[in-house]
């Protein structure tokens, strides 16, 4: 039967008529159109709904809605202060980690959680971060986590192993590749364009301007 | 160029004209792009491969001409609030065109980022070719249009202001949204906007070398959208009285209807409508809560669908039966034979298929939906109502991923069809489990593998391809079947086949063909398309050679690239990864190339599979040149994905069949990557070149796929044949 139920999101008190089983995803989106928590799979696997209850993590699509009640809700829309980003959301806007961002205000979400919980997480930590994204953006998803936990992330190419739990694996060592072979050439594969080379290009820049540290 | 009439572009998109400046870009000259290799043979003795039809034309190259008619009918508008304003006729699917075509607006106009505006263009017929995203082909297609509009653009803007102060056009600069006189005078390009309208005359694009946005790293332009939670796909979308629609569907792949008693679903709290449709039983509800508990209340019987009796293993067999044999010669040296199995993927965007459908008692709809397709969906929709296609309206919303999904308007289909029956507007969702049972795949393949080879060149390279038939039946397989039909013979499946497959590397003749067996499972092109199984194989197939010829495999690869710039991406890939360093037990390095798109790419990565059953990719090395680059930071991004998606497909990520139904239903048992699963190191090296831009949304994924697959043999001991491999 539905009853009235109580909670705050975002700061704003909110009263939702609702069974009390439905889950808060759907009383955020299609009660109170709060939109950010996405709907991915419903069954808590996907982690694109994941958001705050009492600044602890949770998955809305699973968590009934009276378990809300009396209860402090946070979705990626109350993150930010007014126009001043969460110093997670700024570091994945600094590092650039969204594609086509279905995933990231779950992922954001959880690294805030993570963060709390730890704040210098290892890369068994950030392993552990179950948010699926069908993007790919895991490695700028660790990169943001570790630049704003202040951990040094390795320069691309400098060849050190990550931080973290051992592998088991030595150093990777920067060796070359010990057999000769041409330098990168101009581009004289075709006959349409002038295939002027400027040299090999080290994309390492993730995290460039990555200012904010987690308070 | 005439000043056209924008008007009659415009019909039907609901834009208030006002005096802007606003025109049609210049119809660009045709270049086909001849960036094919066929470099001397200065390193190696390599027998000499001709070159297939991807090198003479290739997909972006049929796009490019199938787009070229209606370029002119493109409209950059800059408005008297100084914002530069395109429309793109494109998707975004997170694959970041619309900051690159920003980019590129604000290079050639010297405006600021921040006033150029990317919109997704409605469904515009007219555009008729132009409007299709796919094969990594946006950039490639729109690069050059779109720098020349906006050079054009910049000049009548600088031609206005001149008429104004009474100066020579050549004494002022563009910068920052305005024209700037040598005295300290400026004008915004608002203010310039109405003047310039009455202006003629053409600019020319900078040369590279003046570039100051273009091929830097630039983050989204939707990026504090998307971290805010602002960023809206079809289901956040808030259209008046659309409700919630959820529908059952059969236990079994296009299984159908056979009786309803929805009694009870009916008196569910929330309920507006139950309604059949042919793909299930859909309700419409005030919340998709209401929805899918009324959809789990209802009793229906299923009738069987066409494949109920089949499963993987008669899947294989049939895929077996009809593989035509390898014919080639075994010639005066020996041979090497592979034969591989791929099983379906499924592309699971995270975004389920979802659309919102307005069908009015008035004639009209109105569907939103990311789409790739948006003309070709415009049409099926209306076919499907029964009305004029003009009558129907696809605005197009972002995409939550595609990966080929959104060729296809499924979705938008059935919500029209629900929409249309109650008379209400509906926003129809595909549960993950519907996607999962009903989506489409990437079909299965059963491939094989002929190389013959001396001690020192490789003479022959057959490779048969049999698969499940890849269904083109989208605006795309339409666009290549009126293309191509007159030069490839078969359907839209041979001609992309064409136009996307060959071998990079010089191994003699080589003989690929492609054969399809008609299932009736739902399939769907899966970024990489043929690529990702086919050049996945025969990447597996250059390393066994190597190892066969006594070579190192990345050397090898290295001596029968054709291209140069395939050699560089592997010189450079080697000397980053530290390849050839010695490895632990159970750790390797494999290597992987590929070239399509007119681009290149070289993978290199390192694996952990001292435990075979769960092997880990611990770093990962992409070198790849794309020509000019637009976003480098777009571009790593790109190439980072679809490495994930190679360690996906190759190691863990598959769909099996039982008896008509996918077993797998969510991300749960479809074990796609997880952060726990990627590299912990990844690097993208670029080799910059200024050829025109090459495609790369795409790239990296065949050459991904092969580095893993080659990783996991080495690592241990085997000859993967079966992808993926833990399946
Ligand atoms: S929708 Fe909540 S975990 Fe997937
Ligand atoms: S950014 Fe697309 S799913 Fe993560």
């Amino acid at each position: 039967m539905p009853k009235k139920h109580r909670f705050s999101v975002n700061g704003d008190k909110v009263e939702v008529d609702a069974d009390a089983n439905m889950p808060l995803l759907w009383v955020l989106r299609d009660k109170l159109g709060i939109t950010g928590p996405k709907y991915g799979c419903g069954v808590g696997l996907c982690r694109a709904c994941t958001s705050h209850l009492n600044g602890n993590e949770i998955q809305p699509c699973v968590v009934p809605v009276s378990e809300c009640d009396g209860q402090e809700v946070t979705t990626i829309e109350g993150l930010a202060d007014g126009d001043e980003l969460h110093p997670v959301q700024q570091a994945w806007v600094d590092a650039d980690v969204g594609q086509c961002g279905f995933c990231q205000p779950g992922q954001i979400m959880a690294a805030v959680a993570l963060l709390q919980r730890k704040s210098k997480p290892t890369d068994a930590d950030i392993d552990a971060i179950e948010n699926m994204c069908r993007c790919g953006t895991y490695p700028r998803l660790r990169a943001a986590i570790k630049e704003i936990a202040g951990i040094p992330t390795d320069p691309p190419g400098n060849g050190e192993p990550p931080k973290g739990p051992p592998e088991g694996k030595p150093p990777n060592g920067k060796g070359p590749d010990g057999r000769p072979g041409k330098q990168p050439q101009q581009g004289g594969d075709s006959s349409s364009a002038e295939g002027e080379q400027s040299g090999d290009e080290k994309s390492g820049s993730l995290f460039d301007g990555i200012k904010s540290a987690f308070g | 160029m005439a000043e056209p009439e924008p008007a009659a572009q415009d019909k039907g998109r609901g834009l208030k004209r006002r005096k802007f400046l606003t025109f049609l870009v210049a119809a660009p000259t045709l270049t086909v792009a001849g960036r094919f290799g066929f470099d001397a043979l200065t390193e190696a003795s390599a027998v000499p491969s001709l070159p297939s039809v991807e090198e003479i034309a290739d997909l972006g190259e049929v796009i490019r001409l199938a787009s070229m008619p209606t370029m002119h009918l493109m409209v950059l508008e800059v408005t008297e609030d100084t914002t530069v304003r395109f429309e793109l006729p494109r998707l975004e699917v997170g694959q970041g065109i619309s900051t690159s075509i920003a980019m590129v607006l604000a290079e050639e106009l010297d405006a600021r980022l921040d006033d150029v505006d990317v919109e997704l263009s409605d469904s515009r017929p007219e555009l008729h070719f132009n409007q299709i995203t796919a094969g990594s082909t946006t950039m490639r297609v729109l690069w050059d249009p779109v720098r020349r509009m906006a050079a054009d653009a910049r000049a009548r803007l600088v031609n206005a202001a001149a008429n104004q102060w009474g100066l020579p056009a050549e004494q002022l600069t563009t910068k920052d949204s305005a024209v700037h006189a040598p005295d300290g005078r400026t004008l915004s390009y608002g203010e310039l906007s109405a003047a310039a309208r009455e202006e003629s005359g053409n600019g020319e694009p900078k040369p590279a070398s003046e570039y100051t946005v273009v091929g830097t790293p630039v983050a989204r332009t939707d990026a504090r959208d998307i971290v805010t939670g602002k960023a809206q796909y079809a289901m956040d979308l808030q259209i008046e009285g659309a409700l919630p629609t959820v529908v059952a569907r059969p236990p079994t792949i296009k299984g159908t209807v056979g009786s309803v008693n929805d009694a009870r679903a009916r008196s569910m709290p929330g309920v507006v409508a139950i309604t059949e449709i042919p793909t299930g039983v859909a309700v419409s509800a005030e919340t998709f809560y209401d929805a899918m508990r009324a959809r789990d209340a209802l009793e229906i019987s299923w009738k069987p669908g066409p494949i109920d009796t089949v499963s993987d293993s008669d899947i294989r067999k049939k895929l077996k039966n009809v593989a035509h044999p390898l014919a080639a010669p075994k010639l005066r040296g020996r041979h090497l034979d592979a034969t591989f199995d791929f099983a379906f993927v499924n592309h699971a965007p995270m975004e389920v298929e979802s659309a919102v459908a307005d069908v009015r008692h008035d004639g009209t709809a109105e569907v939103w939906m990311p789409s790739q397709t948006a003309i070709w969906a415009q049409g099926a929709i209306a076919k499907e109502l029964g009305l004029n296609r003009d009558a129907v309206s696809v605005h197009v919303t972002r995409a939550g991923g595609s990966f080929g999904r959104r060729l296809f308007a499924d979705v938008g289909l059935e919500a029209a069809r629900v929409s249309q029956a109650i008379g209400r507007p509906v926003k129809l969702m595909r549960t993950r489990q519907d996607d999962m049972k009903h989506g489409r795949m990437r079909p299965a393949y059963h491939q094989k593998i002929r190389a013959s080879y001396t001690k020192g060149e490789v003479l022959s390279f057959e490779h048969r391809v049999t698969g499940v038939g890849l269904d083109f039946d989208h605006g795309l397989g339409e666009a290549l079947t009126s293309t191509l039909a007159q030069t490839v013979e078969g359907g839209a499946s041979q001609y992309y086949f064409a136009v996307s497959q060959s071998m990079p590397y010089h191994v003699g003749v080589v003989n690929h063909t492609l054969q399809e067996v008609q299932l009736g499972i739902p399939t769907g092109s899966f970024r990489s398309v043929f690529s990702g199984t086919v050049r996945a194989a025969e990447e597996v197939v250059m390393d066994e050679l190597a190892e066969q010829m006594g070579k190192d495999p990345l050397e090898f690869r290295r001596e029968v690239a054709k291209a140069d710039s395939g050699k560089a991406v592997l010189t450079k890939v080697a000397e980053v990864s530290g390849w050839g360093k010695d490895m632990p037990a159970g750790h390797a390095l494999g290597v992987g190339y590929h070239s399509e798109y007119r681009s290149h790419a070289a993978c290199v990565v390192e694996i952990n599979a001292t435990d075979p059953a769960n092997p880990r990719v611990t770093k990962a090395f992409i070198a790849a040149d794309v020509g000019q680059v637009i976003n480098q930071k777009g571009l790593e991004a790109q190439l980072m994905g679809a490495t994930m998606d190679g360690i996906a497909t190759v190691l863990q990520a598959g769909v099996h069949i039982d008896n008509g139904a996918v077993r797998e239903s969510s991300y749960g048992d479809f074990l796609w990557t997880k952060q726990g699963d990627s590299p912990t190191q990844f690097e993208v090296h670029l080799i910059r070149t200024d050829w025109a831009p090459g495609g790369a949304g795409e790239l990296a994924l065949p050459a991904a796929a092969g580095a893993v697959a080659n990783a996991y043999a080495k690592a241990t001991g085997t000859k993967p044949r079966s992808f993926p491999i833990n399946h």
